[in-house]
């Protein structure tokens, strides 16, 4: 029987959780780096036992560790993020010149193909490799040399590179998506990109459909069509048909199109899901009902997922990247809350269930599907 | 042998207790002293000091012979009891604000 593995990153360390199949009893190791922030941790679908850990806290700033068994055991590789030739600036919140710093890994992305190439998506916003298994790693410089860069601005939670998805049919097709510069696409690996933002518009921007400054929140995408994705903008979820060439809005009947995470179902390419939550200011489910949203159709209809998640008082958030799913038959989602919860549905959101009750706040989830021991 | 000591994350991360023995040789400053503790333990690197301009990391503070050094020139010779290693150097990370 196949098994599952939940990766969790969390204000004060991170959390395994495993289980079989049937994703009933769930085993949790942890809190590994206790007292750290776990701000992303992912595997390599080329080797399901190579994670990677981004671990950092204001004090001693960034590290990344690298387990080799499943996350049993770590070991700290390369932490020197240094940003390529002269830093030059982009603007402050005030609107005036700011040289770039570095402050933290947002997410790691491993290859497909190979378990010790892994891309970084930094803050201030930049996109660094690995192709040494996270020894060492090299800023790839054309995205923060593009010539909007220096006109790219932090919104509230920083200037941070928090998405990074890799083409799995074009491979030398990346997108990335900056908080809040907006979404760009790379179709050379790399060495040049351009923003993709057209159709998006934002309020807070003098000019709401400019060609950068979007506050996008997070990109997904199925694997069988990459020319389609889906985005969580601050404010307005959106679609897209043509590989980011333009974007329309499918927020539909959604009770507030404003949240942070968005993800496909893992066999259904028109099924999306998101969490609504009140407002910018107010980071948390309308009505106190924590009420994950779906949609068949790729988004405009959406139903509320409410089973087995609490309906009243709750105020909590699921943050960008704690949202994800497995790849068994029965697709299962999985989120984390910034209260400690961990939610499992195993019947692509029809139900839920929490998997992990009291952990800290959780600041990432992903999934390994894994396939079984015997 | 120079004696530090180093906060408990950082004890964790080194694998090592509070305080550590390192050699330096020259002038006992602070520069050499981190110089030599990264040598010695390379995951140190970056958590102390910034990697490209060795700045002290803002949420950390050096002390040695109960006094704060940590705006002193990181060439400043530190006293004579830490260069012979009577007292040790400390490494202490703010109080923690959660």
């Amino acid at each position: 029987m196949s098994r599952v593995r939940v990766l969790v990153g969390t204000r004060k360390g991170a959390f395994v959780l495993e289980s079989d199949g049937k994703r009933e009893g769930w085993d949790i190791s942890g809190p590994h780096f206790g007292g750290w922030e776990i701000y992303h941790l992912k595997g390599s679908p080329a080797d399901p036992n190579r994670l990677y850990m981004s671990q950092g806290t204001s004090w001693f700033g960034q590290l990344i560790q690298r387990s080799n068994d499943g996350g049993r055991t770590w070991e700290p590789v390369g932490n020197r993020f240094v940003y390529d030739g002269a830093t030059g600036t982009h603007l402050w919140y005030d609107g005036t010149p700011h040289p770039w710093e570095f402050a933290r890994v947002w997410h790691l992305e491993p290859s497909p193909t190979d378990p010790d190439t892994i891309y970084a998506g930094v803050e201030d916003a930049a996109l660094f490799r690995s192709t040494d298994g996270g020894q060492t790693w090299q800023e790839l410089p054309g995205l923060r040399n593009h010539e909007s860069a220096s006109s790219w601005q932090p919104g509230a939670g920083g200037m941070c590179l928090h998405t990074i998805l890799l083409d799995p049919k074009e491979r030398e097709r990346m997108f990335v998506a900056i908080s809040s510069a907006g979404t760009f696409r790379t179709d050379d690996a790399g060495k040049t990109w351009r923003p993709i933002n057209r159709g998006l518009k934002s309020e807070q921007l003098p000019n709401p459909t400019a060609e950068v400054g979007h506050c996008v929140h997070r990109i997904a995408m199925h694997r069988s069509r990459p020319g389609v994705l889906f985005m969580q903008k601050h404010w307005d979820v959106m679609r897209s048909d043509d590989a980011g060439e333009s974007w329309q809005e499918v927020s539909g009947n959604l009770p507030s199109d404003f949240g942070f995470p968005i993800d496909v179902h893992a066999h259904q390419p028109d099924t999306i899901y998101v969490v609504p939550i009140k407002s910018d200011s107010e980071h948390y489910p309308p009505d106190g009902k924590l009420r994950v949203y779906r949609s068949r159709s790729g988004g405009n209809e959406w139903e509320a997922l409410t089973k087995g998640l609490p309906q009243r008082d709750c105020y909590v958030n699921v943050l960008r990247d704690a949202m994800a799913v497995d790849s068994l038959d029965s697709c299962g989602i999985y989120f984390g809350t910034t209260g400690g919860q961990v939610y499992a549905s195993t019947d692509a959101g029809d139900s839920w269930k929490p998997i992990a009750e009291h952990l800290p706040a959780v600041l990432s989830v992903e999934v390994q599907t894994l396939p079984s021991l015997a | 042998m120079i004696r530090v000591e180093l906060p408990p994350h950082l004890q964790t991360l080194a694998r090592v207790g509070r305080e550590v023995q390192i050699e330096v040789s020259g002038a006992v400053t602070q520069r050499a002293i981190l110089d030599a503790l990264e040598a010695s333990y390379p995951v140190l690197r970056g958590t102390i000091r910034d990697h490209v301009t060795h700045t002290r990391r803002p949420f950390l503070r050096f002390f040695a012979c109960e006094e704060d050094w940590s705006h002193e020139s990181p060439d400043a010779a530190l006293p004579p009891a830490v260069a012979s290693g009577v007292e040790p150097f400390l490494v202490v990370g703010a109080l923690a604000g959660g």
